[in-house]
């Protein structure tokens, strides 16, 4: 092994912190031999972290929620069910999926004050800022400061409503709907949805921003 | 850890959210590895997901802020899996295994990592939810020293419950190897005045997800 000999543990945060990439190769060794790890498996988390999951499924289902109004009642009344229903392709089993609807009246934002809860299985793995620090800690105080951070301004009577994920239960937010997208399919609508409009970050593209 | 410096809403000072353009998944390929470790000790079942965010939240405070997130996860790992005996201080030394390891209720498969699945939490329920929807609620202002999932933010608050979801595992005695202890969950919405003060911004609300020892009628 070429870890370096000088490496110690705890002793201060420099060095807790120093060579992790050694000591990670180092400790997948370790995990590996003893048999507790089988290396293909993780080879396959890993996978299906960047190729499986990801915000593509949580576009699908708000696609739909617009243009199918009984799945939008579905939806918001029980998005655990909804989300899992037979047929939706590669969505993976996510319980306690809670859907929030954004209209003229309220905007929802989702944060996870105390450490980096998301819905995985809708919108893949959180991005660096959702897990940052100053994301977690002026989602909940000053919304609207972290709004314009996205380049978001929402009307100043929009009442913003912000879901601290402090327990297994996980939020989805429905985007509104752009104008000028009467008739389109939901393979179309999906290209309008992004990972930020589904935090509550951001909005959904209107259809010049996708060269429609 | 409460009060610990992983409890961040309300506190000033970090500067503004910077979110990267077509951001890949992992920066770096130790961090997929760090990702599929944790998962893949987790399903052995040894620790709840509640014992593994309390091992970060207890990392000392400049550590935790100094680290990324996959370093904190992988030093919350590291020091599991020393507490739990599964490796030793040796072999982590050494880099390599030096005894046999330890059997494994579970071992992950890559069945298993093909569907990622989350976890289930809902439990049954010994007795009825006490709070019904639109009932006021006051939060607890407790500082245990062990896990919780009440933010201080929030703590002697006074809320509305805005939904119930259900009986769910109890993380604060879950984390520390008590067991489940189901209790009812809560969404309590709050308005910004009350958690921020006068100068909060008038449009702007707050819930949490509390469970029913966080709440008590006002």
């Amino acid at each position: 092994m070429s870890r370096p000999d000088d490496h110690s543990h705890g002793h201060d945060h420099g060095s807790e912190l120093s060579d992790v990439q050694l000591r990670v190769r180092a400790l997948e060794t370790i995990l590996t031999e003893k048999g507790y790890v089988d290396p293909a498996a993780l080879d396959q988390i890993v996978e299906t972290a960047e190729t499986r999951i990801g915000p593509h499924i949580g576009a699908r289902i708000v696609a739909r929620a617009w243009a199918d109004h009984d799945f939008k009642k579905r939806l918001l009344d029980d998005a655990t069910a909804a989300a899992n229903t037979p047929g939706e392709g590669d969505t993976l089993a996510s319980a306690h999926l809670i859907a929030l609807e954004n209209t003229d009246k309220v905007h929802n934002l989702v944060v996870c004050t105390l450490c980096s809860c998301y819905p995985w299985s809708v919108l893949g793995l959180p991005p660096v800022w959702y897990k940052s620090a100053p994301f977690r800690s002026r989602a909940v105080i000053e919304p609207r400061s972290v709004l314009a951070d996205f380049g978001v301004t929402l009307p100043p009577d929009t009442e913003i409503r912000i879901w601290d994920s402090t327990a297994e239960t996980r939020f989805l937010v429905l985007p509104q709907r752009p104008s000028g997208t009467e008739g389109w399919s939901e393979d179309r609508l999906a290209t309008l949805v992004t990972r930020d409009s589904m935090v509550g970050t951001g909005l959904a593209k209107r259809p010049d921003e996708v060269g429609a | 850890m409460t009060n610990s410096i992983h409890d961040m809403g309300g506190t000033h000072g970090f500067g503004p959210v910077v979110p990267e353009p077509n951001e890949p998944v992992f920066h770096e390929p130790w961090e997929g590895r760090v990702l599929a470790l944790q998962r893949a000790m987790g399903v052995a079942g040894l620790w709840t997901i509640d014992g593994g965010r309390a091992s970060l939240e207890t990392l000392p405070p400049l550590t935790y802020l100094a680290a990324s997130y996959y370093q904190r996860w992988f030093l919350g790992l590291e020091r599991r899996l020393l507490a739990h005996g599964l490796v030793g201080e040796d072999e982590i030394a050494a880099g390599r295994s030096l005894r046999p390891g330890r059997r494994l209720n579970r071992k992950l498969t890559v069945e298993d990592a093909k569907a990622m699945r989350g976890g289930h939490f809902e439990r049954p329920a010994s007795a009825p939810a006490k709070f019904a929807v639109g009932d006021p609620v006051r939060t607890r202002n407790n500082h245990p020293k062990t896990h919780t999932r009440l933010p201080p933010y929030a703590r002697g608050k006074l809320g509305t419950i805005e939904a119930i979801r259900g009986c769910h595992v109890y993380p604060d005695t879950a984390a520390i190897g008590e067991g489940d202890h189901p209790q009812w969950l809560y969404t309590v919405v709050f308005t910004g005045r009350e958690l921020w003060g006068d100068d909060a911004d008038p449009t702007t609300k707050v819930s949490i997800e509390a469970f029913e020892p966080y709440l008590s009628a006002p």
